[in-house]
Formats: structure tokens, C-alpha cells, sequence
């Protein structure tokens, strides 16, 4: 699903990342690069370092050693300024939301732009409400509390605030993780379509199959430190290593194979907002 | 820390490690002040940055909402100190210095510390479990990623609302501390509050209330920091939510006591 007709622009590039907590080291040394407008998934099994990378990606954590460069920055060193003003380009979904549970959903979405921007609080609850459509909300969502929402709902909320800036880049930390298979799916079709619609660069990491298959672009296989594979999901399943063939093997891999990408594409009826 | 003992591990290597579980965990919260006194340094040198909001929010909660139980205990507590003052001072006919005693010890040490205790109990411990659980839920992750620094958003205000608030609550302790002392002196040794409050300007020294007023936002910022702190350490479940709370309890009122006890010394030595 790649766009190959031209040179890829590299949005990510991780070189020789090498993270330790204390005498246990976790990568030994990660090469990976992100292009524009891919969807790149990173898997590998647990506690394979997959959502330690990931903050090292959203500038939560530094690695030991290595350069991570995120649409042109490098991170190492980086100032306070520079800082801000690159979180301002991406948007991340936490795994549990990360909404604020001591603000409405609206208020939740509406806040980065009370933060970084100079705008009239009914300006702010616009654009917050076309997000809330963007990700398929209703109204009636948009002043209840977090605790209020399902998980599906959670997620869907803490995406349209992770794209309330208008982001190039978005990053999704097991977006379908305690799903029921119809949420998951949604989000699944979501995903898909923004990475369409915006042109959004897509970092996720995900365990779920029916994610990587019909919505991943490319996939990178974590294990014992290092990158064990990348590729699609068609390619690695050819590839003749332990590491990664540990995740084509099984029943719920094999059916989740012989789906494909049109459950995706079919989900999404209502238009959304168009980007600034 | 707090681990259960391992019969395994021998008793030296147990000590030692706890030792260092304690060092380092000073060093944390030591380069946690550091941090927090540099946010709030940012604060001072632009002002326009200055979240009132949740100052005043917290000053509402950590203040204005504390007053009744605040003014309750004191009020309790200046009734105890009048009751086991009487029968001593009844033996000697000395009745007339149960304003002293009741004034003195009320201002003091019981109203700071007592005032400290209960905020200890009651905001130190919702701050702990109020960024605990934010942390656990990835809310603080969240707010970095969109560049509101969680010292400014959820520690400064704490840390200021409860340094006006501490000195305001101490002073209402004093008032309902002795109301409690004169109503026991009336009723148990016959000093009536005209003789009461006579006798107060002569008994109490303004310094002595100056002292006892002095010491509240010393309390405070301890009370702010081992609560933020405590919270921030939070890791994992929600069980550490609970884990951490209680830590932050029981440090901050350690601390506060430690803290007062050097009080004491430092004004002995200074004569206050």
C-alpha cells in the first residue's frame, strides 16, 4: 500500500538506538525509518521495548545512546522551544485515552488549542465539535465526562484531541487493545481513512492482527533488541527468521490473513472536516 | 522499600539495600524540589504564565473547605488543654494561668501542628492519589505530549494555594483553640472570659503568635512536595495509587513533626 512513485520523504529516523534500564538492555541497537503518509506499525511481544521506542519517538524518554530525528529534529539536546513547538506537530493516542478526567469531552479536545493558541473560547468549541464529527462522535458525547464513555468511545475521543492541532504525524499506542471486535474494527477503518483523507503519517504499535493486516503499510518486527524485519505484512510473513515468524504462526493468525484491506475501506460513510 | 523481608536474602545485605532504597529516594525527591523551585522561578520572572485558575481552585479545596473540621479539632483541642490544665493549676490557686497555658501551647505548637496534621491527612494525601492516578492512566504523559508541563499544571498551584492557605487556617485554629480553652476555663475553674481575654495580652506575646504563624508555611510546602512527589513516583496500578497515598501521609507528617521539633530547638537557641 506504499506510495512508491516518488522518493519517500523520511518523517522518522531512528539510528543505532540503544536503551538500557539500568544493567537491562532493552534495545541494542534500532535502525528504523518512518516515510510520509505510510502507515508503520511496530510489533513484538512483551517487553520487547516496543512502547519504551515509542516514547523515545514522542519525546518522553531519551535513548542511551543513538539519534532520533522526528520531522526534521533531532531529539538529543533539544530546547524547550524547539520541544514545544514539535509536539505541536504530532498528535498521540495513549493507550488508555489520557483524556483528563477532570474535563468534558469537549473541553478534553479543545484543550491544546486553549494552550498554543489565541482563540475565542466559541472558536475552540467549534473546532472541537467538527474533530468530535471527524472520528464519528455524536453531539450528545461532546459534554459528558471521560469516565462516562465506552472503551471504543474513549479512544475515539482521545484521537479527534490528538488531531485538534492538525497534526502531520500521528502516533497510536495499541489503539485497539480492549476492544470488542466491532470497536476495533471502527477504529481500524478510522485510521485507515485519515492516513487517506490528510495524507497523516501513522506510528502505531499494536498486538492486534486484523490491525496490521488490513491497515498497516509496513510493519517492524521487535525482538531481542534489534529490528528483526521490516516489511508488509505479506512480505514478512516470506521471511525466514524465528523472530518474526513467531507472529505468522497459529490459528489466529492465519485468519486474520485471509482478511483483507476492504473491511477497512467500507466503515466510513460520514465526511469530516477538512485540514487547515 | 516496604518489601516483605525474604528469608533468603541475609539480614546485612537486607539493611543494605534498604539503606540505599532510602538514599536514592531522598535524591529523587531532593532533585524533585530542585525542579519544582525552578518552575516556580518561571512563574516569579513572567507572571503572565501563572495558572490562577487552579491556585484558587486549590485554595478553595485545600483551604476554605478545611476550615470546619480545622476549626472543630482546635476547638476540641483547646477544651483538652484547659481540662488537664485545671486540676494542677486549682491545687496552687494559679486558675488565672490557664490563659497561659491555653494561649501559649495553642499558638504556639498545637494550632500549626495540628492544622498541619489534618492537611497532611486530608490535601496531602488527595494530592498524592490525584496525580497517582493521573499518572497511571497516562495523563501526564498526555499532558507533556501536549506541551503543559505537569510541575506547572499540578504542582505549583498545590504548592501555592496551600502556602496562603496554611498561615490563614492556623490563625483560625488559634481562635477556635482558645474559644475552647476559655469555655473550659469558665466552667472548671470560674475564669470568666472578661478575666480570660484580660489576662490574654499579658500571658501570649506577639511573638509567640508570630512563631506559631511562622512555622504554617513551612508545613505547607512540605506537606505540597511529599504529597506531588509521592504521586509522581506512582508506577503501574492502581494499587500503587493506594501505596503511595499512604507513603504520602505518613512522610509528610514525620517531616512536619521533624520540622518542628527543629523549630523549637532553633527558637530556644534564639530566645524567641
Amino acid at each position: 500500500m506504499a506510495d512508491d512513485t516518488h522518493a519517500p520523504e523520511i518523517v522518522i529516523d531512528m539510528q543505532k538506538v540503544v536503551t538500557r534500564f539500568g544493567s537491562h538492555v532493552v534495545h541494542k541497537g534500532i535502525n528504523l525509518q518512518v516515510r510520509r503518509a505510510e502507515i508503520f506499525a511496530v510489533i513484538g511481544g512483551s517487553g520487547s521495548g516496543k512502547s519504551t521506542l515509542l516514547r523515545e519517538m514522542i519525546l518522553l524518554q531519551s535513548p542511551n545512546e543513538g539519534s532520533v530525528q522526528v520531522l526534521g529534529t533531532a531529539l538529543a539536546d533539544i530546547n524547550a522551544a524547539s520541544a514545544l513547538a514539535l509536539r505541536q506537530r504530532f498528535g498521540v493516542l495513549f493507550q488508555n485515552g489520557g483524556l483528563f478526567g477532570s474535563l468534558t469531552v469537549l473541553e478534553n479536545i479543545g484543550l491544546p488549542l486553549r494552550e498554543h493558541r489565541k482563540l475565542k473560547d466559541a472558536e475552540i468549541d467549534t473546532i472541537a465539535a467538527t474533530k468530535l464529527a471527524a472520528v464519528q462522535l455524536g453531539e450528545e458525547v461532546a459534554h459528558q465526562y471521560p469516565s462516562e464513555l465506552s472503551g471504543g468511545m474513549l479512544k475515539r475521543a482521545a484521537l479527534a484531541r490528538a488531531l485538534v492541532l492538525d497534526p502531520e504525524l500521528l502516533f497510536l499506542d495499541e489503539p485497539t487493545a480492549g476492544l470488542d471486535p466491532q470497536s476495533a474494527a471502527g477504529i481500524d477503518a478510522l485510521v485507515r481513512e485519515l492516513c487517506e483523507k490528510f495524507g497523516l503519517t501513522i506510528v502505531m504499535i499494536t498486538h492486534d492482527l486484523d490491525t496490521l493486516w488490513q491497515v498497516a503499510d509496513r510493519v517492524a518486527v521487535l525482538a531481542d533488541g534489534t529490528v528483526q524485519g521490516v516489511g508488509s505484512m505479506a512480505e514478512l510473513s516470506k521471511m525466514n527468521k524465528p523472530g518474526i515468524q513467531a507472529f505468522f504462526e497459529g490459528p489466529r493468525s492465519r485468519a486474520a490473513q485471509t482478511q483483507t484491506h476492504a473491511v477497512a475501506a467500507s466503515a466510513i460513510k460520514e465526511p469530516s472536516s477538512k485540514p487547515k | 522499600m516496604g518489601d516483605v523481608a525474604q528469608p533468603q536474602t541475609p539480614f546485612l545485605e537486607r539493611i543494605g539495600r534498604s539503606t540505599v532504597a532510602i538514599w536514592e529516594q531522598a535524591l529523587a525527591m531532593l532533585s524533585f524540589v530542585g525542579e519544582s523551585s525552578i518552575a516556580l522561578g518561571g512563574w516569579m520572572t513572567h507572571p503572565g504564565r501563572v495558572r490562577w485558575r487552579p491556585v484558587l481552585f486549590n485554595l478553595r479545596r485545600a483551604g476554605f473547605d478545611a476550615l470546619p473540621i480545622v476549626g472543630l479539632l482546635s476547638f476540641l483541642l483547646g477544651i483538652v488543654v484547659a481540662y488537664q490544665g485545671a486540676d494542677q493549676l486549682r491545687q496552687y490557686g494559679a486558675n488565672i494561668y490557664v490563659t497561659d497555658l491555653v494561649g501559649l501551647s495553642m499558638l504556639r505548637e498545637f494550632a500549626p501542628l495540628m492544622t498541619a496534621i489534618i492537611i497532611a491527612g486530608r490535601s496531602g494525601s488527595a494530592y498524592a492519589a490525584q496525580i497517582g492516578t493521573m499518572a497511571v492512566t497516562q495523563e501526564i504523559d498526555a499532558m507533556r505530549t501536549l506541551g503543559i508541563a505537569p510541575l506547572e499544571m499540578l504542582v505549583l498551584p498545590k504548592l501555592i494555594a496551600l502556602v496562603i492557605a496554611m498561615p490563614l487556617l492556623t490563625v483560625f485554629a488559634d481562635v477556635l483553640g482558645v474559644a475552647g480553652g476559655m469555655l473550659m476555663a469558665q466552667a472548671q475553674l470560674g475564669v470568666s472570659f472578661s478575666v480570660f481575654l484580660d489576662r490574654f495580652p499579658h500571658a501570649v506575646s506577639i511573638t509567640s503568635y508570630l512563631v506559631g504563624i511562622g512555622k504554617a508555611p513551612v508545613f505547607a510546602v512540605i506537606i505540597a512536595m511529599v504529597g506531588c512527589f509521592q504521586g509522581f513516583l506512582t508506577r503501574g496500578g492502581p494499587e500503587s495509587v493506594g501505596q503511595h497515598t499512604t507513603r504520602a501521609v505518613v512522610q509528610s507528617i514525620f517531616l512536619v513533626i521533624v520540622a518542628d521539633a527543629l523549630f523549637s530547638i532553633a527558637f530556644s537557641v534564639l530566645d524567641l
